[in-house]
């Protein structure tokens, strides 16, 4: 009889060969539990990240621009479909994850807590927020939670338009007029850093970590994977001579990559806690949009009863 | 983006094309609105499919009207830069989303209209707007199940829904009066072979209307005398608001391109 | 939050054009079938890789265990005769 040590032993060796995990398989429950919050919190990021995007749809300023940005905030609803289902099949309910995200109780990436003032934010969160959420995706394709990593495969493929259609509006401005170019600077100015710290915490300040990577929830560490985007990204910038907003960014050759200023973590850290500036608000909004839509579900639920009564009557007759 | 225009000399081709462009636009984009706000994510995925399908017809018809009046005019500059008067939308498609129910009914009562429009349009003497209608009919066919489906499930779902959507047919009846007024650029259509004759399109509509209506479980609201002529450029106090939004960008950076 | 807790789960395949059976592609929460059905056509399609759908509710399905995947999968691993690969045709003889 397998006790659950030797069960855990055997999960690890298991997995540390490259084994995916399925749902209805056994699992320790510190990695069934760190799956759900993860999964989850990915999932509200992407319903949350609607809304700074949507925020900019009846403004798009060609007919082009309105398409993709609408097509581009679809998508992020789907994928949040996609990570839902996956985090279903570990035992939670669609009903359990939004209700706390509603009240505030389940976390979604703080990046989305700041506000999009203007067009060329748009482009920006494109081509930074994108930027390094792809990074950290591409990663999880091969994460070791089968549900998990099929949805980030199907992910990860629509994704890549996303960060182009961000790229894309950052030329244009950065190509334009002079207030063109103002207003894109100033918005990397704005994203700069709340982007790099999407990564989380550093190594040293992470304690899940080792965990996570020893059961390949986690495949490249935070620091890891902010430098390799922080390498990828000065070169988008340079390439459109637009400057971050790091007085400390300096190319090392002898580590052929770039060191980078303090991340101020007090800011991390309060918004992360709520008190960002629009963290109330997106809650508002997500909040509006259920209760106002609660009717909506009821009536859904009522009339496929209804149907599902006729149906039987009819058989019956 | 800085040029004039004089939008009352376009020929009656061009006038026609751009009314049926402004249904297209001004309707996507109400719906574009509930991106991100809807009641079910699904839903809020499913309305912007519709959106995205509408937007792109816009883009069809005003490519066709920039090629049309020529020089550099392009859909931009249509869709941008023309005031309130000059937009030859049906009143119905300016009218605000309201809530889910409010805005499931306007495209019902729109989409029904549509596809009969669409599948005369398919004949009509217009090589490029036959074309352009070919298309748009295999998408069209598709909203109007879904919001067909949507009247019936808020008609016969709670006591809650029927009321609040049998309020929003109330309220959005009247518009559909306007789907059956000749415009003076559908009235040239028609001589011309290029489009339908909109009246004998009521009494098909009718029927489907009062088929959709009766399996909702709803009543017909009575036809009322009030007359809508946004297709002649008579707009109420929502266009403006809508059109001050959409098109504050491009209004505010005269030189610039996006 | 119980407007939604009677909505069954869904699990979608999808047939892509040239594909030749359905693949799973994920689940959707839906009142009943056609409002599954739609769903499916509107998250799993929008970019047009499918011809034909199927929408099956989750507790129809009925799965092999992870845990028997030895038991019930093992015996054919090692009948290698089953594959074409394993036999020696002739060139001359043509495709078979």
């Amino acid at each position: 009889m397998a006790n659950a040590v030797d069960l855990t032993t055997t999960f690890d060796s298991y997995v540390a060969a490259e084994n995916r995990v399925e749902p209805k398989q056994w699992m320790p429950e510190k990695y069934r539990k760190t799956l759900v919050r993860q999964i989850s919190q990915h999932a509200h990021s992407e319903i949350v990240g609607m809304l700074p995007e949507a925020n900019w749809i009846t403004r798009a300023p060609s007919l082009r621009a309105k398409l993709i940005l609408i097509a581009k905030v679809q998508d992020e609803g789907g994928h949040g479909l996609y990570l839902y289902s996956a985090a279903e099949t570990l035992g939670t309910s669609r009903e359990t994850m939004v209700g706390d995200l509603l009240s505030g109780k389940a976390k979604y990436s703080s990046i989305f807590n700041y506000p999009s003032l203007t067009w060329a934010d748009i482009g920006v969160i494109g081509w930074l927020v994108d930027g390094a959420a792809i990074a950290n995706q591409v990663m999880l394709c091969r994460t070791s939670y089968g549900p998990y990593s099929r949805a980030m495969v199907r992910i990860c493929k629509e994704e890549s338009f996303h960060q182009r259609q961000g790229y894309e509006i950052v030329m244009k401005l950065a190509r334009g007029t002079s207030d063109q170019k103002a207003m894109v600077q100033d918005a990397l100015n704005r994203w700069w850093w709340p982007s790099i710290m999407m990564f989380g915490p550093t190594d040293d300040n992470s304690p899940n970590s080792e965990q996570s990577m020893k059961w390949r929830i986690k495949r490249k560490s935070n620091d890891q994977l902010r430098q390799e985007f922080i390498d990828k990204t000065v070169v988008h910038a340079e390439f459109l001579d637009l400057s971050i907003p790091d007085e400390d960014l300096k190319w090392d050759e002898s580590k052929q990559s770039y060191d980078y200023g303090e991340i101020d973590w007090d800011e991390f850290y309060r918004v992360i806690q709520g008190d960002g500036p629009c963290n109330r608000q997106r809650l508002i909004a997500r909040n509006k949009a259920h209760d106002e839509g609660r009717w909506v579900r009821e009536a859904a639920t009522a009339f496929a009863a209804k149907q599902a009564a006729r149906k039987l009557a009819n058989q019956a007759s | 983006m800085t040029f004039q225009m004089k939008w009352d000399t376009c020929d009656d081709l061009t006038n026609y094309v751009l009314q049926l462009g402004d249904d297209a636009l001004v309707l996507g984009h109400r719906l574009s609105e509930w991106c991100g706000h809807g009641p079910i994510l699904e839903q809020d995925i499913a309305l912007s499919n519709i959106s995205l399908d509408l937007i792109g017809l816009a883009r069809q018809y005003y490519q066709y009207a920039a090629e049309l009046i020529g020089g550099d005019m392009t859909e931009d500059h249509i869709a941008y830069l023309r005031d309130v008067g000059d937009f030859h939308n049906h009143s119905m498609m300016e009218q605000p989303n309201g809530h889910w129910g409010d805005t499931l009914v306007r495209q019902c009562l729109y989409d029904v209209f549509h596809q009969d429009y669409l599948s005369a349009l398919t004949r009509s003497s217009d090589q490029r707007l036959a074309a352009i209608a070919v298309k748009a009919l295999k998408e069209v066919n598709y909203h109007v199940q879904f919001s067909g489906e949507w009247l019936i499930r808020l008609g016969d779902g709670t006591q809650e829904s029927h009321d609040k959507v049998q309020n929003s047919l109330q309220g959005l009846m009247t518009y559909s009066a306007e789907f059956f007024q000749a415009s003076k650029a559908d009235a040239w259509a028609l001589t011309q072979g290029v489009g339908p004759d909109v009246a004998a399109l009521k009494p098909g509509w009718d029927s489907r209307m009062d088929a959709l209506i009766s399996q909702a479980t709803l009543s017909r609201p009575a036809a009322d005398a009030a007359i809508w002529q946004g297709k002649e450029g008579s707009h109420g106090e929502f266009l403006a608001l809508l059109l001050s939004e959409m098109q504050s960008l491009p209004r505010s950076y005269p030189d610039a391109t996006w | 939050m119980s407007d939604t807790s009677n909505w069954p789960l869904w699990e979608v395949f999808v047939r892509s054009k040239n594909g030749l059976a359905h693949k799973h592609a994920g689940s959707l929460h839906a009142p009943d079938a056609d409002m599954a059905l739609k769903n499916a056509r509107d998250v799993y399609t929008r970019r047009s890789e499918g011809v034909s759908l199927w929408v099956v509710p989750s507790e129809a399905i009925t799965a092999s265990s992870p845990d028997e995947k030895d038991l019930l999968f093992t015996p054919a691993d090692d009948k290698v005769y089953r594959h074409p690969t394993f036999y020696d045709i002739p060139d001359e003889v043509g495709h078979m």
